[in-house]
């Protein structure tokens, strides 16, 4: 494929933001002198990343169980072609540590998905959710406040009622911003397993859960019962030998959802048909290659993400190794398939023994369709441009974090001869690895999430 | 010629029993995660346990003397343990299941000493941080499975210099697996 940067219409990326607290190891160059400096919290880490419909908002969940919604700043008249800064909105702690006592097991808190529900009103919902519990949060700002009651005063304190003497009725008056985020629902109790994926439908009324093994359809009015779409728990579990990993509905289809497996197979489901959808109406899967068989195939075959394209007519599927488009007419391959970082496939004993292997990367597709991107080791991330069969990889760090500095692209020589500027395999921290990417549903402004920072890029503006 | 052959099938053996111990050692160390077994994870694991397991066996030197499985008391322990959730309980029985028939057919040490030392002198010198058998586990077992029969305590081997991180050619990773039975 060719390089990005070979042509000049080509997009440029250009730092923005970083959002967190600032690495240890740079931490380490400044020594005591430097104040504020947080050392990196387990809490802190970033699960998830998602923007908002429209794109003004961007909410960040945490292993701590807590949510940060940024949001975008209105473009500045004084500097009309430059895009407003994401500043925070709005923090809450969304789920809490909890404990099944039957179970003896501890219940993380850490926000596994996030998802924004259409906007229909002047306040902003969103679902959330860790192991077990899917919450629906209302975010809603308040710029008034009533004053002038007759009981009590405007701090709150009750007057003595024999001081009043006339009657006024209250009236309101500005204040300063105030965001609110409340919890409106709590669905719990419907998940035995882990909860991997949660999605919103087009019909706005109704979302689905996943766990391991089974999806559950709600409405979002109703919190003490769902139903169970989809059940593939065997009859005896010394048979398992496939879980659920992802799901996802369709975007303009109410009636059609897709969900991915661990053994690397897409299967689309129509609720038409049955209230039961274990019967796939389509079934997405690639035979294997016998060349590329190796021990560890069952592992970087599992599926780590799933989403559909805006269009709806593609899905696009991430596994260890690489990205897959589908197209939903054909089932028998994807109709693109991309390699993140095939250099890692001589690796995978190594990654086995340090974890790695088991890391789930997502992927985004871009506002039309054109361009999808994940994240690897290093701190890189990949887009491939799908019309012109190009990518790029880049980087996300703080040495590159000069405002509108333009991120320069990076590249990963398997061996042999490294030329100038590359870096080898070897080299790469596996520590820093990029999980969580998203796009901008409507502009070239993405957000990558490090271990613990959230990273804004957006394409240079000439 | 066969020398070379040899050499190659007792690699594959000595990875394949890395791999396991490996493997082990992760399924283990999973329980005390916070959130409890992750289901996903766990299935990975005894994929790859299995797939080990078959390579273990298929490129095994021939006649050698029975021994126990090193992961048995290990899975047992996962079956007898105090949680009570099906998942981790179900899983060890599928991993469990497994080393069960591995411990049948399982074929000891090629040519040490150590198969006729007392079953209390183990190796005190781990290399690395594989540890098959946690040496804080109770050695009680919890049961016999039914045609099983009382083998002498597991010996480990000292594990072999770590060979798959630059990728040479005899690796497990790089090997064609087309004997390898997938997981279905």
């Amino acid at each position: 494929m060719a390089e990005v940067g070979d042509d000049s219409d080509e997009v440029q990326w250009c730092f923005s933001q970083v959002k967190g607290a600032i690495d240890e190891d740079v931490a380490e160059g400044f020594g005591p002198i430097c104040k504020g400096v947080c050392l990196q919290r387990d809490a802190d880490v970033i699960s998830t990343v998602e923007f908002n419909h429209c794109g003004e908002l961007l909410a960040t969940g945490d292993k701590g169980g807590r949510v940060v919604i940024f949001q975008q700043e209105p473009e500045s008249k004084n500097r009309p072609q430059c895009r407003g800064e994401y500043n925070v909105y709005s923090t809450f702690q969304s789920h809490e540590p909890e404990f099944d006592y039957l179970k003896s097991l501890e219940i993380e808190e850490k926000i596994n998905k996030i998802r924004w529900l259409p906007q229909k009103n002047a306040a902003h919902f969103l679902l959330s959710t860790n192991d077990k519990t899917i919450k629906l949060w209302k975010i809603s700002e308040r710029d008034k406040r009533p004053e002038g009651y007759n009981l009590k005063e405007d701090d709150g304190q009750y007057r003595d009622p024999n001081t009043v003497t006339a009657l006024r009725v209250p009236i309101f008056r500005p204040m300063d911003l105030m965001v609110e985020a409340s919890p409106r629902r709590v669905f719990a109790n419907a998940h035995t397993y882990h909860v991997n994926s949660i999605s919103v439908n087009s019909d706005c009324e109704t979302y689905l859960s996943s766990d391991d093994l089974r999806i559950n359809l709600w409405h979002l009015e109703i919190t003490d019962r769902s139903f169970n779409i989809v059940d593939i728990k065997p009859a005896n579990m010394e048979d398992l030998s496939e879980i659920i990993t992802a799901s996802e509905f369709h975007p303009n289809q109410c009636n059609t959802f897709v969900y991915s497996s661990s053994k690397g197979a897409i299967r689309l489901c129509d609720m038409r048909a049955s209230a039961l959808c274990d019967n796939h109406a389509k079934l997405f899967e690639e035979s294997e290659d016998p060349n590329n068989r190796s021990f560890f195939s069952d592992i970087i075959s599992s599926i780590s993400d799933i989403k559909f394209s805006h269009s709806g007519r593609y899905m696009m599927t991430r596994d260890y190794l690489s990205i897959k488009i589908w197209d939903l007419n054909m089932e028998t391959r994807p109709i693109e398939t991309y390699q993140v970082h095939e250099y890692l496939r001589s690796k995978l004993c190594s990654l086995y023994e340090n974890d790695c292997i088991f890391d789930k990367f997502e992927c985004c597709w871009n506002g039309n369709d054109s361009v999808v991107m994940t994240g690897s080791y290093n701190n890189f991330f990949r887009m491939f441009e799908r019309g012109y069969r190009q990518d790029v990889t880049l980087e996300a760090s703080r040495e590159n974090s000069m405002p509108q500095s333009v991120l320069r692209p990076r590249k990963v020589s398997s061996g042999g001869k490294r030329k100038k500027d590359e870096i080898s395999v070897d080299s790469l921290d596996f520590n820093k690895k990029i999980l969580h990417t998203a796009w901008h549903p409507l502009d070239n402004v993405i957000a990558v999430a490090t271990t613990n920072n959230l990273y804004i890029f957006q394409d240079k503006i000439n | 010629m066969s020398d070379t052959s040899t050499e190659t099938t007792m690699e594959v053996n000595a990875e394949a029993r890395r791999i396991l111990a490996v493997s082990i050692s992760k399924l283990y160390a999973s329980r005390s995660q916070r959130g409890g077994l992750r289901l996903h994870r766990s299935l990975l694991l005894s994929l790859v346990m299995r797939s080990a397991r078959d390579i273990y066996h298929s490129s095994a030197p021939p006649a050698e003397p029975m021994d126990t499985s090193p992961e048995e008391p290990v899975e047992l322990d996962l079956e007898s343990g105090p949680q009570s959730d099906e998942t981790p309980a179900e899983l060890s029985s599928t991993a469990g299941g497994g080393a069960h028939q591995e411990a049948e057919e399982e074929e000891g040490e090629p040519a040490e000493d150590k198969e006729n030392q007392s079953p209390t002198r183990r190796s005190r010198k781990r290399r690395g941080r594989m540890s098959v058998a946690p040496h804080f586990l109770p050695s009680k077992r919890a049961r016999l499975e039914p045609g099983e029969e009382r083998h002498a305590s597991p010996l480990l081997p000292p594990p072999p210099p770590a060979s798959c991180r630059m990728g040479p050619p005899e690796t497990l990773t790089t090997l064609s697996m087309n004997w390898v039975i997938p997981a279905c």
